[in-house]
């Protein structure tokens, strides 16, 4: 692991500091873990709220009377029919048909866009844009560094905008809007990655620590509504819900199709999107391998890279797994033979030291139920 | 804390009583791990040799062996470990510990390290 003045620092990092964060590298940048406990901080964020530090990852901004034709031939979702104000969230695939990212495409104007991609991906992401672009009229810039992002995720979070300002409580999913604060523009989505609703928030950097003041203000409260949560529990609430992350569901190996986004495609887009050709022809031959959720029959977590079998036979690989807090039960994703990813049906995992019986269902895992 | 307590590179500490030792996971082990979400020890009467695991924790990030200095035999697992391995996360020097061995040669554990000497080496702070 590099050292920690090697990492790149968000603008919150004083504040994970200061309030007993365990610090981690990811991607290059110092994140906290968790502020005391992985679980608590998932059990807070289903049962109430959690405000999660996301400054990582890559957010670029797309600006000319191209850009949004550009992104159309970038992305495998539709963004020319996108409204002002929506998100969508969307694949950039190589030639192939493989994942190089997932990200969110935001249309700010008929001529400006902003993608959020994974701090992992984002060097090559840019690297990307710049290889594809030709002679289209538009330019890129890269806002991570002067900006700050925040997800305040629970079913608590929008009920508490909304007392703060009616516009954010009366936004609908995937939409956004911006606000002036001091001059600067704010911009609060109706989106996140915990399966919760709630908003994620992009703003200055400079506004940064006032806007975490401000958002939990609460904790001075007897029972705070919004916890800061690290990453450990981001990891285990998008697990839970079925989210995939890139680097285990998703890769340059993996489409989206057999990582089951097909809800992310638009296979017939007109003018066509990089790698659609692939995802036709996978799409119409049926992927070879499809990503299931599996339930273990046991306490022990199975983890990225371990087998599942039918019998003594091999038929995928485990991509994300975890003792899931809310279903108090083992839980993983896997991509596993489409023969074998009928939903009831049982496979085994190889944990190592043994191999444990796990029954394949359909995502997301049932949180919403066990929740109550 | 006992005074007679020795710590291991690995995160081990282990507290001599008579012939027996008892092992558990330091605190800073702990808290690289994250919260404890299941133990496995091996079962009492298992014969170990110096160097031999006595069992595995595993947490919401990772698995861990946890390895006895030691050669001798299992006398006692803590079951309340086994039952709820959080506790590990609220106690990794006490109510947290694993195994107990009865040994006929506790010299190992005399090149450990002390107290002071592991703390110095792995702050927890």
């Amino acid at each position: 692991m590099a050292t920690a003045t090697d990492l790149k620092q968000t603008p919150f990092y004083d504040y994970h500091v200061q309030h007993g964060g365990k610090l981690v590298e990811y991607s290059g940048w110092a994140m906290p873990l968790h502020y005391g406990s992985i679980i608590e901080e998932h059990h807070q964020t289903r049962r109430s709220g959690g405000l999660f530090d996301v400054s990582h990852m890559g957010r670029l901004r797309f600006d000319g009377t191209d850009a949004v034709r550009f992104l159309d031939t970038m992305v495998t979702r539709n963004v020319h029919d996108m409204q002002v104000g929506q998100a969508r969230y969307a694949i950039v695939c190589n030639e192939h048909g493989g994942c190089l990212d997932d990200v969110l495409v935001y249309r700010l104007s008929d001529t400006k866009c902003m993608v959020v991609c994974n701090a992992a991906n984002r060097a090559k992401i840019v690297a990307h844009v710049e290889a594809i672009r030709g002679d289209m009229s538009f330019t890129m810039k890269d806002d991570t560094e002067s900006t700050a992002m925040i997800a305040m995720q629970g079913p608590t979070v929008m009920a508490l905008l909304s007392a703060f300002s009616t516009s954010i409580g009366e936004l609908k999913r995937y939409r956004f809007i911006e606000k002036k604060v001091l001059l600067a523009s704010v911009m609060i989505s109706r989106t996140g990655y915990t399966g919760e609703d709630g908003v994620e928030v992009i703003l200055p950097k400079m506004l940064a620590r006032k806007a975490m003041q401000m958002m939990l203000a609460n904790l001075d409260s007897e029972v705070p509504e919004i916890q800061p949560c690290g990453l450990g529990s981001r990891d285990s609430l998008r697990l839970e819900a079925g989210m995939a992350l890139y680097g285990h569901e998703i890769d340059e190996t993996i489409d989206p199709i057999s990582a089951g986004l097909n809800f992310a495609l638009n296979l017939d887009k007109p003018g066509g999107f990089i790698g659609q050709a692939a995802l036709q022809k996978i799409a119409a031959s049926g992927p070879v391998r499809t990503l299931v959720g599996l339930t273990l029959d046991t306490r022990r977590a199975a983890r990225q890279g371990m087998a599942v079998k039918a019998g003594d036979t091999v038929v995928g690989t485990v991509t994300s797994g975890c003792l899931s807090p809310t279903l108090d039960a083992s839980i993983a994703m896997a991509l596993v033979d489409t023969a074998h990813a009928q939903a009831g049906g049982m496979l085994g995992v190889d944990l190592g030291r043994s191999t444990v019986e796990a029954t394949v269902g359909a995502l997301p895992f049932p949180w919403r139920e066990a929740k109550g | 804390m006992s005074t007679d307590r020795r710590f291991s590179d690995s995160h081990e500490w282990f507290d001599i009583d008579g012939d027996t030792v008892t092992i558990g996971l330091t605190q800073y082990a702990v808290n690289e791990l994250t919260d404890v979400t299941y133990v496995e020890l091996r079962p009492v009467g298992t014969a170990l040799s110096a160097g031999d695991s006595v069992g595995e924790v595993e947490s919401v990030k990772t698995t861990s062996d946890v390895y006895s200095a030691v050669a001798g035999e299992i006398v006692d697992v803590n079951q309340g470990a086994i039952d709820d391995p959080a506790v590990l996360n609220r106690d990794a020097a006490g109510e947290g510990w694993l195994v107990k061995i009865r040994t006929d040669d506790a010299g190992p554990l005399g090149d450990l390290l002390d107290a002071a000497a592991y703390e110095e080496r792995y702050p927890t702070d």
